[in-house]
């Protein structure tokens, strides 16, 4: 177990440094970034402050070095927390990305655990009710939240709760609240905006969810020892959820891999229809505006993000399914 | 193959029991002289729900395929006087089909134009009218529409009481005659009333006065074939790795895996945003719309490529290709004579389950201003304009442009299900 561990951290700090170069590389490719209007910004406005900060700049940034140098430069402080400047917004990326990184995070894992609750008991119950009314009824759920593009079913959500529940709608909180310390009016508040996105989300993760779990389930009870239970004459409950669900979930495990990156863009996504304080509208607007440093740190730490989810998946795998210990070791 | 595929009715096949036949299925039994590609049809053809979902998409191509012809507009024809127009309403005048036309006036409030229809003016609906000029197939300069309006006389009797009642939204005259009074006469101007030629809008007007149906149908062109192109892609990129990886092993296949993997663990979505939006912005539409399907396969390849190499992997060990090499056929040759047909079906399977995401993936993209670019439509650029929830509470017929997206992509999905099901000898 140790070598396994030690062999997935090596892995992973090698994709997070491979990422940080490619991540960097594509930000920084486009010409006419928002440091290059900085500068020139500044030297329209002249004068000895300008021409120093313009050098300080070119210095800090690497303006005039080639990519690698540049790409040092901004990793080597990068590693201490320091990721540089947004030109656009005029402060340290550092304090913009924390706090939405934060809240992304705590989205996706709240999506994650309902989407999986959810999904397990549907799955189970499509399956052994397969071709029945509801296993159907299910079916046309699961594709409809798969068709959907979650930006229009947070469009969607976001009209029924203008028009019909008459809410206010977007960001987190009303307006009224927006600056008052937390109190229980002000919680009712947040739950009042929160549901959209999280509506949103779990619609999207559930679908795919309870379609493997439903698929895997059905191939697992046309196994050979599904039928001995059977025929040892064990209660059909007992057949289904200790024999048979318990080895459908490794798939559901491993299935991680891609629930997270799609919770992820999913909320990335949705928070630009919803405007709320999390990555999403942040990061694109760094991207349309060229704000390379505040594009590339949001990249890396999505990107970082989801290779720790999926070292969390592997290690769950391999407390769950022995063949996979004993494969890697 | 196609051949094959009509001739699989019981009635067609033969008594005879071949090798391919399968004990365990008994309609399968007689079915000895069906190809391969005729099982799959006929299995397939049993799941309705995935019949459907192919005949969709058929129909829906074809409409892309003749939508200038079908669309009443350009889809750049621009008429600010009817600046989100509501979706017509068609009245009937003298046994005729008509439009009425529409007078448009500014509320100064909420400064939102107002229109009043003015049933007078009503002009009959034409089928094969003369009307914006279009290349259709890219060959043929045509100007001839499926329906419209021309320019030409009122219809008569439009103004009757009669004809009036028949509209039964239509509302009076001037519902701001009461308010005119009031103001004072430097606002009166803008509450001129505008009275515009009648102009059919089914689906409603946008901003600039375009026609929503004319741009949803031109803009299938986009949203549909990108997906197509962009899976395309990804499956020539997809075979090539995937079969290399898999064939060869060794240092070949860690280095291909360890690709795919940092390409996966990089979010999809921020991916593709990163990559369009480090894409020059001054294209032409035919250059952006390649460029966005190459960044869709970028990401697309690698799921293609996994699933190929664990059928590669699988085929390398078994006898048959033992003996292809054995009677010394090339590496190249084994991958593309042996091991890839064997693989087709399975191929086409993940393609096509693949084909959604690459929509999706365009509409995403251009719906946050990073994919297709305007002057360029598709569904996706359309949905941009529903993005403010303001507008759209108002012009609730901006946001119809999703229902075809949503339509396509649970298409997609079910023909994909449905073909995973039938390529599948053992599925029940």
């Amino acid at each position: 177990m140790a070598t396994f561990l030690i062999r997935r951290f090596a892995a992973m700090v090698f994709a997070v440094a491979l990422i940080s170069v490619l991540s960097f590389i594509l930000i920084e490719l486009p010409p006419g970034s928002a440091l290059d209007s900085k500068i020139s910004q500044l030297r329209q406005s002249g004068g000895e402050i300008s021409a120093e900060q313009i050098r300080a700049l070119e210095d800090r940034y690497g303006l005039n070095d080639p990519i690698h140098v540049k790409y040092t430069k901004w990793i080597s402080r990068a590693v201490t927390g320091d990721f540089g400047q947004s030109f656009t917004m005029d402060q340290p990326v550092s304090t913009l990305i924390w706090t939405r990184l934060g809240f992304s995070i705590g989205l996706s894992l709240f999506a994650l655990i309902f989407s999986w609750g959810i999904s397990i008991p549907v799955g189970v119950y499509s399956a052994t009710h397969r071709h029945s009314l509801p296993d159907y009824v299910i079916q046309i759920l699961q594709f409809l939240g798969v068709a959907i593009p979650q930006f229009l079913f947070a469009l969607v959500l976001l009209i029924f709760s203008a028009t019909v529940l008459g809410q206010e709608v977007g960001t987190l909180f009303s307006r009224e609240y927006q600056n008052e310390p937390m109190s229980l009016a002000k919680l009712v508040d947040f739950a009042k905006h929160i549901w959209i996105p999280i509506v949103v989300l779990i619609a999207g993760g559930t679908a795919s969810l309870t379609r493997i779990m439903r698929a895997n389930l059905l191939d697992v009870l046309g196994q050979q020892y599904v039928q001995t239970a059977r025929a040892k004459g064990l209660h059909e409950r007992r057949v289904i959820w200790r024999h048979a669900v318990r080895n459908a979930l490794h798939p559901l495990v491993m299935a991680l891999g891609t629930t997270l990156p799609t919770l992820i863009s999913g909320e990335v996504v949705i928070s630009i229809v919803l405007n709320l304080p999390t990555t999403g509208p942040l990061y694109i607007r760094a991207l349309i505006q060229k704000d390379m440093y505040l594009g590339v740190t949001f990249l890396l730490m999505l990107s970082i993000l989801l290779i720790v989810g999926n070292l969390f998946a592997d290690l769950l795998l391999a407390w769950v399914d022995p063949r996979v210990r004993l494969d890697e070791s | 193959m196609t051949s094959r595929v009509h001739s699989t009715s019981p009635d067609a096949a033969s008594d005879q029991a071949g090798p391919d036949a399968r004990p365990d299925a008994t309609e399968e039994a007689r079915s000895s002289e069906i190809s391969q590609w005729g099982l799959i049809w006929r299995r397939f053809s049993r799941n309705r729900l995935s019949v459907w979902a192919l005949r969709t998409l058929l129909l829906m191509y074809g409409l892309a395929v003749f939508a200038p012809f079908l669309a009443p507009y350009g889809a750049d024809r621009i008429d600010t006087n009817h600046s989100y127009a509501e979706p017509t309403r068609m009245v009937f005048i003298d046994g005729q089909l008509a439009v009425c036309a529409l007078e448009q006036s500014l509320d100064p409030f909420l400064l939102k134009y107002r229109y009043v229809d003015d049933c007078s003016r009503a002009r009959p609906l034409e089928f094969l009218p003369k009307g914006d000029p279009y290349w259709l197939f890219g060959l043929f300069k045509l100007d001839v529409h499926l329906f419209g309006i021309t320019a030409g006389e009122p219809l008569k009797g439009g103004a009757s009481p009669a004809n009036a009642a028949a509209t039964p939204t239509a509302a009076p005259a001037d519902p701001l005659a009461s308010f005119r009074v009031q103001q004072p006469d430097s606002v009166a101007p803008k509450l001129d009333t505008i009275k515009n030629p009648p102009k059919i809008y089914f689906l409603g007007a946008d901003q600039q006065g375009r026609d929503v149906l004319s741009r949803m149908l031109v803009g299938s062109q986009v949203s549909l074939t990108v997906g197509l192109v962009g899976v395309f892609l990804s499956l020539t990129i997809g075979s090539v790795m995937g079969a290399t990886s898999g064939y060869l092993g060794g240092t070949w296949d860690n280095v291909i895996q360890r690709t795919i993997e940092i390409i996966r663990s990089v979010p999809t979505l921020p991916l593709w945003a990163a990559i369009a939006a480090a894409l020059p912005r001054t294209t032409t539409i035919v250059q952006r719309y390649f460029l966005i399907t190459l960044v869709l396969s970028l990401v697309g390849w690698t799921g293609l490529a996994r699933e190929l190499r664990g059928k590669v992997m699988a085929y390398r060990s078994l006898d048959y290709i033992a003996a292809a090499r054995l009677a010394g056929s090339s590496h190249l040759r084994i991958i593309l004579a042996h091991m890839l047909p064997n693989a087709a079906s399975h191929i086409i399977v993940v393609a096509t389950l693949a084909v959604p995401y690459s929509i999706l993936g365009e509409t995403t993209l251009s719906f946050l201003g990073l994919g297709m670019l305007p002057p360029a439509v598709s569904w996706g650029v359309l949905l941009k304009d529903a993005q403010q929830l303001d507008s759209v509470l108002i012009h609730p017929w901006m946001l119809i442009p999703a229902l075809p997206v949503v339509l396509t992509v649970a298409c997609y999905f079910l023909l994909g299900d449905g073909l995973r099901d039938a390529v599948d000898p053992y599925s029940s």
